[in-house]
C-alpha cells in the first residue's frame, strides 16, 4: 500500500494522522459548519442519481409527479429493458469491448511502462511525450478519418473497430500510471535476480509485475471505466445494435412512437449501465483515487 | 521514432553481460515499447494526417469516392460559417464557466473533506459516484431533473411559489447552456476535489503551525499558505478539465443535440461529416478543433513541462 500513491503515502505515514488529531482534537470541538458542508457534498453528489432511480421506479401517470419517493414503485421499466434485445446486445458488446481493452492495455502498456521506467535506451523523453500527447487528442479529430478508414478496411460497425481505438486512448493513462508504480519498486530486487542469471524480461514478469499488482489493478479499473463510458467513437464507428455499446444504444433509445420519450425505461437502462461502475467505486475507492491523483501531486 | 528501431545494441558491454542471457537491454526496450508506439501511430498519428488530407479535398455527396483538390477552401468555409463561429463561442463560454465553477466548488469540497477526518473514506466514495457515472447517463439524469413538465426543478419552483416554473429549461438559449454547465460541474467538480485533496494532504502541518505562531488568521493562512502550495495541484486539475471541456461532445449531444446555443466544436464537426455527409468540411472542423486543443495544451505544458522530463530523465 505504501507504494500505491502519494495519497496513500501521506495517509500511511504513522505520525501524520495522530499528530493531526492531537493538534486539532482537544483544542476545538467539531465545527458545525463542517457538518453542513459534508452534508451538502453528500446531497450534491448523490441526489441526482437518486432522482434517476426514483424516476426509473415509476410508470404511467406517476412519471409526471415529482414525488421524492415513487408512489407506486414498480420494476416494470426494468422488466421492459431486459426484454429489449438491442439493450441486451449492447450490454454484451460493452462487456466484451471493455474487458478486452482492459486486458490488452494492461499487457501492452506494462511492457512499454517497464521499458520507460527501468531500461536504458535513447529517445525515452520523446516516447513518453508522444504517448502523453495522445491524451490531448480530441476524439473528433480521430473519428472522421477512422470512420472512413474502418469503412475501407471493413471493420466499421464491428467490436474490433472499437477495441483498437479504445486501446490507443487507454494506453497513455496505463503507461503513465504504471511508470510511476514501477519506479517505486526497489531496484535491488531485480538486480538480485539479474545476478542470479535471470534475463531482463524474466526480472520484469517474475519480480516487477507481481509487486506492481496494486498499480495494475488501479489501471485496469480506470481503463474499464473509460471504455465503458466512451461515447463519441461508439456512435461514429457503429451503425447498428450489432456493435453498439451501452452509451451509444441508450442515446438512440426511442419510445414506441417517435415523439414519446420513454423516460421511465431510459432511466432504468441508465441505472443498469451505471451499476458496474458504481460497484467498482464502492469496492476500489482507494485504488481509483490513487490512480487519479498519481500524476497530480508529483507535478 | 528512429530511436525505437535503433540498431541492435552491441552485445558484450559490461552492463549487458551482467544481465546474462536473453536480449540486450536496448533491444528488449525496443521490443517492449513498439506495440504501444505502433498502436498510437496507427490510431492517433495516422488519422490526424489523414484528417488533414481529407480536409484539403472536396468530396461528392452523391458519387461515393469522387473527390477533388480544394486547397484551404474547407477551412475558409468553416471559419466563415455562422454555426462554426457560434460553436467556437459556445465551447469557450462553456469551458470558461464550467472550469471556473468546478475549481471553486472542487476547492471548497476538498477543504471540507480535508477537515473532516472521520468520514473521509466514505466521503471519497460518495464523491466518486458522479465521476464514475457515464456522461450519457449524466445528461439523461439532468434531463429528467430539468424536464419542464415532470422534472424536479419545475415542481420545486411551483411548490415554493417561485417564478420560472414554466421555463422550458433545455428549450431556451442561455438556460440550455446553463443546464449543460451545471451537469458538467456536477460530474467533474468531485474529480477536481479529489485532485486538490491529494494536493492538500502533502502540505506539511509545520507550515501551518509556523503561520499560526506568526499570528496569521485562518483566512490569511488559506491565502498565503494553502493556495500557493496548492498551485501545482490546481494547475494540473485545470489542465485536465480545460482540455476535456474544450472537446466536450456527449453532454450536448444527449441533452439537446446541440440545439438552443449548446452546439460545440466537436459536435459541429460531427454534424458536418456524419449527419450532413460533408466529409471535407467536417474534417477541416475536426482539424481546427485539434489545433485549438493542442494550442491550449501547449500553453499549459509550458508551465508544467518539467514533469514529463523528470519522469523520463530520472534514471537515465
Amino acid at each position: 500500500m505504501a507504494t500505491a500513491a502519494p495519497t496513500d503515502v501521506a495517509l500511511g505515514k504513522p505520525g501524520v494522522l495522530a499528530r493531526e488529531k492531537a493538534r486539532k482534537g482537544p483544542r476545538k470541538g467539531p465545527n458545525p459548519l463542517l457538518y453542513v458542508a459534508v452534508a451538502g457534498i453528500v446531497v450534491f453528489c448523490l441526489f441526482p442519481f437518486y432522482w434517476l432511480i426514483n424516476v426509473s421506479l415509476k410508470t404511467g401517470a406517476d412519471l409526471s409527479g415529482a414525488d421524492l419517493l415513487p408512489p407506486n414503485p414498480t420494476l416494470a421499466n426494468y422488466e421492459s429493458i431486459f426484454r429489449n434485445d438491442d439493450f441486451i446486445k449492447a450490454l454484451q458488446n460493452s462487456a466484451i469491448v471493455s474487458l478486452t481493452v482492459t486486458l490488452l492495455s494492461l499487457i501492452i502498456g506494462s511492457f512499454c511502462a517497464y521499458a520507460l521506467a527501468r531500461l536504458r535506451f535513447r529517445g525515452k523523453y520523446f516516447i513518453l511525450a508522444a504517448v502523453l500527447s495522445v491524451t490531448t487528442f480530441p476524439g473528433i479529430a480521430i473519428a472522421a478519418p477512422l470512420f472512413k478508414l474502418w469503412t475501407d478496411l471493413e471493420i466499421y460497425n464491428t467490436l474490433i473497430g472499437l477495441i483498437i481505438p479504445y486501446l490507443t486512448f487507454a494506453l497513455p493513462l496505463t503507461i503513465y500510471i504504471l511508470v510511476s508504480f514501477f519506479k517505486e519498486i526497489p531496484k535491488t530486487l531485480e538486480e538480485a535476480a539479474l545476478v542470479d542469471g535471470a534475463t531482463n524480461f524474466q526480472a520484469f514478469y517474475k519480480i516487477v509485475i507481481p509487486l506492481a499488482a496494486p498499480g495494475m489493478a488501479t489501471t485496469a479499473i480506470l481503463t474499464f471505466i473509460f471504455a465503458w463510458n466512451e461515447f463519441l467513437l461508439a456512435i461514429t464507428l457503429t451503425s447498428s445494435s450489432a456493435a453498439r455499446t451501452v452509451p451509444a444504444s441508450i442515446a438512440f433509445f426511442t419510445g414506441s412512437t417517435q415523439f414519446e420519450q420513454p423516460l421511465g425505461t431510459i432511466s432504468a437502462a441508465s441505472v443498469v449501465i451505471s451499476i458496474p461502475l458504481i460497484l467498482l467505486v464502492l469496492l476500489f475507492q482507494k485504488r481509483i483515487v490513487a490512480g487519479l491523483t498519481s500524476g497530480a501531486v508529483k507535478g | 521514432m528512429a530511436t525505437v528501431a535503433a540498431p541492435p545494441a552491441t552485445t558484450g558491454t559490461p552492463r549487458n553481460r551482467r544481465s546474462g542471457k536473453g536480449l540486450s537491454e536496448r533491444r528488449l526496450a525496443a521490443l517492449m515499447v513498439s506495440p504501444s508506439i505502433v498502436l498510437i501511430a496507427i490510431v492517433a498519428a495516422y488519422p490526424i494526417g489523414y484528417a488533414i488530407w481529407l480536409s484539403l479535398n472536396e468530396y461528392s455527396v452523391r458519387v461515393p469516392g469522387l473527390s477533388r483538390w480544394a486547397g484551404l477552401r474547407n477551412y475558409e468555409a468553416a471559419v466563415t460559417s455562422d454555426t462554426w463561429i457560434s460553436a467556437l463561442g459556445t465551447t469557450f463560454l462553456f469551458t470558461g464557466a464550467s472550469v471556473f465553477l468546478e475549481l471553486l466548488l472542487g476547492l471548497g469540497m476538498a477543504l471540507a473533506m480535508h477537515a473532516a477526518f472521520k468520514g473521509q473514506g466514505l466521503l471519497r466514495t460518495v464523491v466518486l459516484v458522479p465521476w464514475a457515472i457515464l456522461t450519457v447517463v449524466t445528461a439523461i439524469t439532468w434531463q429528467t431533473i430539468f424536464n419542464p413538465e415532470l422534472g424536479f426543478v419545475t415542481t420545486m419552483l411551483n411548490s415554493l411559489g417561485l417564478p420560472g416554473a414554466d421555463t422550458v429549461w433545455l428549450g431556451e438559449r442561455g438556460w440550455a447552456l446553463a443546464v449543460m454547465v451545471f451537469a458538467d460541474v456536477w460530474k467533474t467538480a468531485p474529480f477536481m476535489a479529489l485532485l486538490l485533496l491529494a494536493g492538500l494532504q502533502v502540505i506539511p502541518d509545520d507550515v501551518y503551525d509556523a503561520a499560526k505562531v506568526d499570528g496569521a488568521s485562518a483566512w490569511q493562512r488559506f491565502l498565503r499558505v494553502t493556495l500557493p502550495l496548492l498551485r501545482p495541484a490546481i494547475l494540473v486539475a485545470l489542465i485536465f478539465r480545460t482540455l476535456d471541456a474544450l472537446r466536450i461532445f456527449d453532454l450536448p449531444f444527449v441533452l439537446t443535440r446541440g440545439a438552443n446555443g449548446t452546439n460545440t466544436l466537436s459536435l459541429e464537426a460531427y454534424t458536418q461529416f456524419n449527419q450532413n455527409g460533408i466529409l471535407g468540411l467536417g474534417a477541416a472542423m475536426s482539424v481546427l478543433t485539434f489545433v485549438i486543443v493542442m494550442f491550449v495544451s501547449f500553453l499549459y505544458i509550458r508551465f508544467v513541462g518539467g514533469n514529463i522530463r523528470a519522469m523520463a530523465g530520472e534514471d537515465t
